[in-house]
């Protein structure tokens, strides 16, 4: 099989890369700088690129779609041309070239609202209601994928009014992983250990929110299972969305401050209400919107709620649908984080 | 005033479809009920016609083709109006189309399919106003009337709250051939002369108050329907205000308040009076909701139906009020009810005795002996009462207080000391013949003064002979006896003492001053001599030492049989209200025998009893039995010598302490001098009864009497010995891999009865269901969690007026009358049972349902952990374990854990946790102090775990 994985310079699509090149898949990887996965075929460029998209999908039977604009600012055009319109591109390259099978890895913050989130399913994603602009845009390119998902001899919904245009089975799965760490983890792990370092790591409220994560290998695996269900059993997975986590919620200060010792640092000792940083947040992230630079704000709203709001989830239907449990728990991470960044678990 | 006919309701009542509303013309009321209509309840022809507005959900039911087994006549009291019954309506006709679908058509009915048709009486709801005010026999009749004009046949169920169920039982008595059934939600049909009625009402009647507060204004209307608990939403008291928005609207509200006949003098009395009469004579079921929160229709009356109804199922909704129907579900328990007891007559009904209670099936040979069922074809019909069998174990029936009478009436044994009081200055020794004599005197006393068989008499008095004497004195008579211990508070005793609502009131002076503050129900008694002043003062009506005299020689009446009730004791109140639990004569008398025959108690053995309720059962062993020199109630004030003086003084064997007393008996041991030891070394049984206690403890508690073997029982007010443990069993049971507290083994062997195990469903409830066969023959699958059922011979016969606890109680439960204890736990291989805690506190997790205890203990190894709760935050099905730990050097503040006291924890503890939380001191329940309440915990932790405030739990 070959399969295309979209932005695996990634942490989390590199992962997912390797995985399916150590089993043995034909892996093609799209990216704008190498993705340094031994054994994958390298196209170079971006999503929003129509000849390079049309060339990366070209004989392709399966699409794993992680390229995306992740950050916590930043120009609200360049999240939309990148996460939606990009998305758009490879979903029409893709039924064009004759894939069948497309994950859509999304995030469980399509379908956050700010408010807390305890013991629930994958709600719908809703472009609306979502916080902040990667939040909304992932909305957005999730219902978009999800609505292209159709049987084979189906007609395409809302594209020629219901004729059957002829094209075979097109399935589509989200996958959205809550917050993905590990080794080598630029977006959570090393933030928190260089803030901390350096003093800048406070704790939002008590830090007693239970917060669920997903541990790297964990998210590619399960990636990787709603891939291999969609082959082999379509119809429980397709059209769907999961959330997936490691089922082991945790509270935000038990987390940084594992995450932390991990790195060989001081875990964080002082408190910022979680209203004030919150306000702040939102503060801050008027400020970044009118100052467009490099750097990336100290807090936004979203992070503030994330944070300081519990969110963790049902994952008896994505066990139990995906065939798939986390092989990786919550303390043998820590330790493998602490292995590698030479801290203590 | 202006005359005006009847309307339907306009749409967007909440909760009331439209579409059952419906009017009727009937030729007007006030002719006698039963003369028939002249005009067949077509618009009528000729003379006056009356206007009336009811719901129906004949109709709707017509139109579906549901033939219903029966209708429900609901008639609503002063001030509401049918709108009172929608919920009735709306469930009524949701059953009879589920129940449809499910059936097919059948003849004679859809089973469960009820009409409920719903009257606003005359001048009131949306029926016509004539502005004529209506007494209570046209009242009555006025239905008969309306009754007739809508051609309502057989089977008829009348439905009525308030004022409306007079007229409700009116009717009923007026149509024996149609009537299958009443039920009521607070109401009154008697008001005994000299008693005053309610004050409410008082002030409601008074002539200056009486028009301006029901018709000029509304007070009358908003006082009652501020009567909810919780307040009614606003767009419900707006649907209740509707028909009574202006003056001339409210005449029928001023008429029916001037109509109650509230002394004997006034013109409905004899009407109030004939109905009162005819419904002690009705022999169909009943059924009898209340919101005891009412300050009209009190206990008071409810006692006075369910007299006159004795064989009704009651239930008090303990919380709601006056406007029970607002306040709780009855629409469920009303519906229950119809199909459990008034069932139609189905040919397969036979051979299958299985029928559902409100809660499910309720097995009938289980069911509440003094229950009566009726078929729709033979509403007279009532069974034999007594359906239980006689004597649950099987052999035959020794009353309670045989042993006392073999004894008195035994040369050898009557001079014996039969009670010893060690309280004072010496021991006060009461002999066999003179206990006997005083049992006697009080018998034939109470019996004199008017005591009946199944009269309740609440006993408010100190442990000790008195209290001995006044218990086997009831007994002996049939008098019911009500036990309410004082550590109950005295908001739990007054909630106690309206519940049982005891015709009579035996008490000391704090008691009765606690009676008169309080207004307990009850002729009241005084246990001490009291001078004239305060005699008055507290009401009291007869003096103990006055009714034993006039008992002195007379003769008994008749003795109680087995089935009759014995005693109501009401439950420690630690794991929510407290509950009454009747027991009869049968089951106290199993109790006795249970505990003789497991304890080896025999005529010689002798008791020493620390702890109230066995120090009672002393005469019914034969045995004597001494209480130490302590204060019963305040288990803390018994010393370790005043337990070898009570064992000197009465060569007693037998020790029975609670936990209490125990801590500060091995406490105050250093007093205990050579001789004190010598005594205590005599004693060969050694009981802990009344709350769990440490291994540690009672290891303590033996080595001051090294020749007996400790035991502490498991059970609960509703089965006093479910298991029993002996010292070195729970020594034994340490090196188990089980989980939980090991309780021991059964007590009653498998044959009589037994523990079975009920196992947890992934949403953490039972099924009722044993884990293989009947548990009869012990349960063959071992370790399996589950609720513990009970079985025993001396188990509860029921609740006391909490029918539907009572049907919960017992709901799915094996043939021949098990208890769900509401306590998770699992049996090992040997036939030991292992309490895991209480269901209501069972985590239900992805994995499937978690008991608290076992991961408790295992944290409770954690060296800095003093006491530790394990409860789950999140959703059922998905719930994450938390462990809420008290330290040993408590924590200032509550909130997550240190990181060193989280690993220690976390690493102790035998399953994963999602957080370790600390608090200063557990919340625990006031009565034990042991029992952490583990419900406010998990509610806490749900809270902070979310990213809320940080609080004290």
């Amino acid at each position: 099989m070959t399969v295309l994985v979209t932005g695996a310079s990634g942490l989390l699509g590199g992962a997912v890369a390797r995985v399916l090149v150590a089993r043995g898949e034909q892996v093609r990887t799209l990216q704008r700088s190498p993705s340094g996965v031994a054994g994958a075929e390298d196209v170079a460029g971006s999503v929003t690129d129509a000849a390079t998209v049309a060339r990366a999908v070209d004989g392709a039977d399966a699409v794993v779609h992680l390229a995306a604009k992740v950050s916590l600012a930043g120009d609200p055009a360049e999240f939309e041309r990148v996460n939606v319109h990009g998305t758009e591109l490879l979903l029409d390259a893709a039924e064009r070239a004759g894939v069948r099978r497309f994950v859509q890895v999304s995030s469980p913050s399509v379908a956050h609202a700010g408010v807390s989130l305890v013991g629930v399913g994958a709600e719908p994603a809703d472009p609306a209601r979502a916080r902040g602009e990667y939040a909304r845009t992932k909305a957005a390119s999730e219902v978009l994928a999800l609505s292209r998902d159709r049987g084979a001899g189906a007609s395409r919904p809302g594209a020629d009014g219901g004729t059957p245009d002829g094209r075979g089975d097109f399935r589509v799965v989200a996958v959205r992983p809550h917050i993905v760490w590990g080794p080598g983890d630029t977006q959570l792990v090393e933030r928190v250990i260089d803030r901390a370092a350096s003093g800048r790591l406070p704790l939002l409220g008590h830090g007693a929110a239970l917060i669920d994560t997903t541990y790297l290998d964990n998210a590619a695996d399960g990636i990787v299972a709603a891939l291999d269900r969609l082959g082999d059993r379509p119809e429980a997975v397709r059209g769907r969305a999961y959330v997936l986590t490691n089922g082991e919620p945790r509270t935000v200060a038990d987390l940084l401050a594992g995450i932390c010792r991990a790195g060989g640092v001081e875990p964080p000792r002082w408190r910022v209400p979680a209203g004030l940083a919150r306000t702040a947040g939102g503060l801050i992230e008027a400020v970044w919107r009118v100052r467009p630079g490099a750097d990336e704000p100290p807090m936004t709203r979203f992070l503030a709620e994330q944070l300081s709001t519990a969110h963790w989830f049902d994952q008896r239907a994505v066990r139990a649908e995906l065939g798939w449990r986390p092989a990786v728990s919550i303390d043998e991470g820590m330790r493998r984080l602490a292995a590698h960044y030479g801290g203590t678990s | 005033m202006v005359s005006s006919g009847a309307s339907t309701v306009p749409p967007g009542l909440p909760g009331l479809d439209p579409r059952f509303s419906h009017v009727l013309r009937v030729p007007d009321g006030g002719t006698p009920a039963g003369v028939p209509a002249s005009d067949g309840g077509g618009p009528a022809a000729r003379g006056p016609v009356t206007e009336w507005h009811y719901l129906d959900n004949g109709p709707e039911l017509a139109a579906r083709g549901i033939e219903p087994v029966g209708t429900v006549l609901a008639v609503h009291g002063n001030p509401t109006w049918s709108y009172l019954w929608r919920d009735l309506l709306n469930l009524a006709t949701e059953t009879a189309v589920t129940e449809a679908a499910a059936t097919g058509e059948r003849p004679g009915g859809v089973p469960d399919a009820w009409r409920v048709v719903a009257v606003d009486q005359l001048e009131m709801g949306l029926s016509a106003r004539s502005g004529r005010a209506r007494s209570l026999p046209e009242r009555v009749a006025d239905l008969g009337a309306f009754t007739d004009a809508l051609g309502l046949d057989g089977p008829v169920v009348t439905l009525g709250h308030d004022w409306g169920g007079v007229v409700s039982l009116g009717w009923a008595v007026d149509h024996p051939d149609l009537l299958a059934g009443v039920a009521l939600l607070n109401t009154a049909v008697h008001q005994p002369d000299g008693v005053p009625i309610p004050a409410a009402l008082r002030l409601a009647l008074a002539p200056p108050v009486h028009r301006l507060g029901t018709s000029t204004t509304r007070a009358f209307l908003e006082t009652t329907l501020a009567l909810a608990h919780p307040r009614l939403p606003a767009d419900v008291a707006g649907a209740y205000r509707l028909p009574y928005r202006a003056a001339a609207d409210r005449g029928g509200i001023e008429g029916f308040v001037a109509d109650i006949p509230a002394t004997a003098e006034h013109p409905s009395r004899p009407e109030l009076d004939r109905i009162a009469a005819g419904v002690a004579a009705l022999q169909v079921p009943a059924l009898l909701l209340w919101g005891p929160r009412d300050p009209i229709f009190s206990d008071r009356y409810l006692d006075d139906l369910v007299g006159r109804l004795p064989h009704a199922r009651v239930h008090r909704f303990e919380g709601a009020g006056h406007l029970v129907a607002e306040d709780v579900d009855y629409a469920g328990p009303v519906l229950g009810w119809l199909d459990t007891e008034i069932r139609p007559l189905d040919p397969r009904a036979d051979v299958n005795p299985e029928v559902e209670g409100p809660l499910g099936p309720v097995n009938a040979s289980a069911r509440g002996s003094s229950g009566r069922s009726a078929t729709l074809t033979d509403p007279a019909a009532v069974p034999p009462r007594g359906d239980r069998s006689a004597s649950p174990s099987g052999t035959a029936f020794r009353p309670i207080w045989a042993g006392l009478d073999e004894r008195a009436a035994d040369d050898a044994t009557r001079s014996d000391p039969a009670v010893l009081d060690m309280s004072g200055s010496g021991p006060a020794t009461v002999t066999w013949r003179a206990l006997d004599r005083q049992v006697r005197r009080i018998a034939a006393g109470l019996h004199s003064i008017g005591v009946r068989r199944g009269d309740r008499v609440s006993l408010l008095v100190r442990p000790g002979p008195t209290l001995t004497a006044l218990v086997y004195g009831c007994l002996r008579i049939g008098a019911v006896v009500v036990v309410a211990d004082a550590g109950l508070g005295v908001r739990g005793l007054t909630r106690a003492q309206r519940g049982a609502w005891p015709q009579y009131l035996i008490g000391q002076t704090t008691a009765l001053a606690a009676a008169r503050a309080c207004g307990w129900p009850g002729v009241r008694i005084a246990a001490d001599p009291l001078d004239a002043v305060r005699r008055r003062a507290l009401g009291v009506d007869h003096e103990l030492v006055d009714v034993a005299r006039a008992g002195e020689g007379v003769d008994l009446p008749p003795e109680p049989g087995p089935d009759d009730e014995a005693a109501v004791l009401f439950t420690s109140g630690s794991t929510g209200p407290a509950k009454g639990v009747v027991y009869t004569h049968a089951r106290l008398s199993a109790l006795r025998d249970v505990l003789a025959e497991h304890f080896g108690v025999t005529a010689g053995t002798g008791l020493v009893t620390g702890f109230a309720p066995f120090a009672l059962l002393g005469p019914a062993l034969g045995t004597r039995s001494v209480t130490p020199d302590m204060d019963v109630s305040a288990p803390r004030t018994l010393t370790a010598r005043a337990v070898a003086d009570a064992v000197r003084a009465s060569d007693a064997r037998m020790v029975f302490l609670s936990p209490a007393a125990i801590l500060h008996v091995v406490d105050t041991a250093g007093a205990l001098d050579a001789a004190d030891r010598a005594a205590l070394q005599r004693v060969e049984t050694f009981l802990s009864t009344g709350a769990p206690i440490s291994a540690e403890l009672l290891g303590s508690a033996q080595s001051l009497m090294p020749g007996a073997q400790a035991h502490t029982p498991y059970g609960m007010t509703e089965c006093l010995l479910v298991t029993d443990i002996t010292l070195d069993g729970i020594r034994e049971a340490a090196s188990a891999p089980d989980t939980g507290v090991c309780v021991g083994r059964p007590i009653v062997d498998a044959a009589a009865g037994g523990v079975a195990i009920s196992p947890l469903d992934a949403d953490g409830a039972a099924t009722g269901a044993p884990s293989s066969g009947t548990g009869m023959e012990g349960n063959e699958v071992h370790g399996v969690l589950g609720e513990v059922l009970v079985h025993a011979p001396h188990l509860k016969e029921r609740y006391d007026r909490l029918w539907l606890t009572d049907a919960a109680a017992e709901r799915d439960t094996p043939p021949g009358h098990w208890h769900r204890t509401g306590d998770v736990g699992h049996l090992d291989a040997a036939g030991r049972l292992w309490i895991e805690g209480r269901l209501a506190h069972v985590l239900t997790t992805a994995e499937g349902p978690l008991a608290p205890v076992g991961p408790e203990q295992s944290i409770e190894r954690a060296e800095p952990v003093r006491r530790a709760a394990v409860v789950g935050v999140g959703p059922a099905g998905v719930q994450q374990a938390v462990a809420v730990v008290e330290l040993v050097e408590a924590a200032r503040r509550p909130g997550l854990a240190p990181r060193d006291v989280d690993a220690a924890v976390r690493a102790a503890s035998s399953v994963a946790l999602a957080a370790v939380l600390v608090v200063p001191r557990m919340p625990t329940d006031v009565r034990h102090n042991s029992k952490i309440d583990r419900a406010r915990l998990a509610r806490w932790a749900d809270g902070v775990l979310a990213g809320g405030r940080v609080g004290a739990p």
